[in-house]
């Protein structure tokens, strides 16, 4: 790459594959025969582009053994996918290209344990999902909270699930986080984190007032459920998730998967407008 | 969530019949209704769903978590994933199928699209705050972006036929717009393919949008100048069955100081 002013961003798209192989090969090469006139011209150079040379064969070295551990991490998971699954049930995968139907749309935490497709053994198709931080659904919010809104929009109007999960955790990063909040108004200390587990606050808040006696971690494993309850409250501020509940068409869950215990809790939001006295 | 069995509550009931037993007949009279009534709740939705999600955990608990205890043990202490995985949220991509991810290797976040913002602590907090947890505290060394065959998110995007009209969605739009400069590019070097060929096209290059947008993050990109973080994009298409892989190399060059 030419020298610029400045910094210069270098953005290279590789495939790995044998034509990305071949791209790559031919790059090197290319870039040692430049090296080679340059060092033709100007022999002087040669110590210094030994020495480089020496450093940049050991920095190939490192990133190539963790490079390619994530590659063929990536690749051999695929290839367990296709073989034990995709190509075992050929019906079923061709069904689902045509479409998807699922019944559920999930709400599950980011954290690498909680997985609904593990924990509730979810197959593809059965469950449309979203994930973030403390499985949180803030309340409806064009602005600030398009992500969850799009989704609940598309799973509820679109794909017309009948079921809406909100599976809250145990050893939850996100709800401890929102626990440690000591002061709502203080400056927050990371970039995100705090403004979003505070959709959580007013299950914090509850908690802290009712819970006084236990110790953090038991708070924490109340908060986890309370905010779950905070977020199924939150869906009913979508005016459609709430035409669909009110027709009995939508069943709105929540549930506290506890890893550390190997439990599954689950319990039902009740939700009903009575029709309406008429005075006059 | 109720915390009395039904034979506590028959016990009270009898206690009330026996004080006012001249509600005896509407008493009956009631029960017969909800005896109907939780006849019929054995066949419908509502139970199917519970069933399923019950039987699904005792999958998950006889197959998996009481089989690898150390595992679990392990895990329940604390998680140290090496990836940061985004997905979309259709119910056909989980990356714990298609990569086999196992419980503790990825932590995920899955949206519309498998879109990332540009960083915007107003307009998108929830993707900032799902990736400043792994990336700053969990130490993940990868980040992959997994975008997918016959994505409902892009063909959305794709259908916006004119950026400035009112959106027909309350949200959707809003979202995938976040892919825009995907669709212009594919509209303009693509226009003469089919609307699904475009789509597919604009599936990958949505992928590098959000490639891109990683980089406005400063956690992110002081990882990946240090060599820290990897960063991957992906497409999964069911309908051939194929995976591919593609990585992004992003490199900042000694200043040469001029004066």
């Amino acid at each position: 790459m030419a020298p610029a002013f400045g910094k210069c961003f270098t953005f290279c798209c590789a495939k790995t594959s044998p034509e990305g192989d071949e791209m790559a090969t031919d790059a090197y090469e290319a870039a040692i025969k430049g090296l080679k006139d340059l060092l033709s011209k100007k022999a002087d150079l040669g110590n210094v582009a030994a020495e480089k040379i020496k450093e940049l064969t050991q920095e190939l070295k490192e990133l190539d053994s963790s490079n390619s551990d994530a590659v063929e991490r990536i690749k051999s998971g695929f290839t367990h996918f296709k073989t034990q699954k995709y190509l075992k049930d050929s019906a079923r995968f061709n069904d689902l290209a045509k479409g998807q139907s699922p019944k559920f749309l999930v709400f599950a935490c980011s954290d690498s344990r909680v997985c609904p497709s593990h924990i509730l053994n979810f197959q593809p198709g059965e469950a449309f999902v979203v994930r973030n931080i403390a499985n949180m659904v803030p309340p409806f919010d064009q602005k600030r909270h398009s992500g969850v809104g799009a989704a609940v929009e598309y799973a509820v109007v679109h794909l017309k699930v009948e079921n809406i999960l909100v599976i809250g955790h145990s050893r939850c990063g996100g709800i401890k986080g929102l626990m440690s909040i000591e002061d709502d108004a203080a400056p927050t200390k990371s970039d995100f984190i705090e403004n979003w587990v505070k959709i959580g606050a007013s299950a914090r808040n509850k908690i802290k007032e009712e819970h006084q006696g236990l110790d953090d971690e038991a708070k924490c494993t109340e908060c986890e459920k309370e905010a779950v309850n905070v977020s199924l409250g939150n869906l009913l501020s979508y005016p459609f998730v709430r035409a669909e509940v009110v027709k009995n068409t939508l069943a709105i869950r929540g549930a506290h998967y506890n890893f550390v215990k190997g439990t599954f809790d689950l319990w039902e939001l009740d939700f009903k407008t009575t029709p309406a006295y008429a005075f006059s | 969530m109720s915390t009395e069995s039904y034979e506590d509550t028959l016990e009270r009931l009898g206690e009330l019949l026996s004080c006012k037993s001249d509600l005896g007949k509407v008493a009956a009279a009631k029960i017969e209704k909800l005896f109907g009534e939780l006849e019929e709740q054995k066949s419908n939705k509502s139970s199917d769903a519970v069933e399923r999600i019950r039987s699904g955990f005792i999958h998950f608990k006889t197959h998996k978590y009481l089989k690898k205890p150390s595992l679990y043990n392990a895990l329940a202490k604390s998680q140290s994933p090496k990836f940061l995985v985004f997905a979309c949220s259709d119910s056909r991509v989980s990356p714990s199928h298609i990569l086999n991810f196992q419980p503790g290797e990825a932590f995920e976040i899955r949206n519309i699209a498998n879109m990332v913002p540009v960083f915007d602590k107003t307009q998108h907090s929830g993707t900032g705050a799902a990736m400043e947890y792994p990336i700053t505290e969990l130490n993940v060394e990868n980040i992959l972006v997994i975008g997918h065959s016959r994505c409902g998110g892009i063909e959305a995007l794709m259908s916006i036929k004119d950026d400035a009209a009112p959106h027909k969605s309350v949200f959707i739009e809003n979202w995938v717009k976040i892919g825009t400069s995907a669709k212009n590019k594919i509209k303009q070097e693509y226009g003469d393919l089919s609307f699904q060929e475009q789509c597919t096209h604009c599936e990958k290059e949505a992928v590098n949008v959000t490639l891109g947008n990683l980089l406005s993050y400063p956690f992110v990109r002081e990882r990946v100048e240090k060599g820290k973080l990897a960063l991957r994009g992906a497409h999964y298409d069911f309908v051939k069955g194929t995976f591919e892989l593609w990585e992004l190399d992003v490199k900042i060059t000694p200043a040469f100081a001029f004066s």
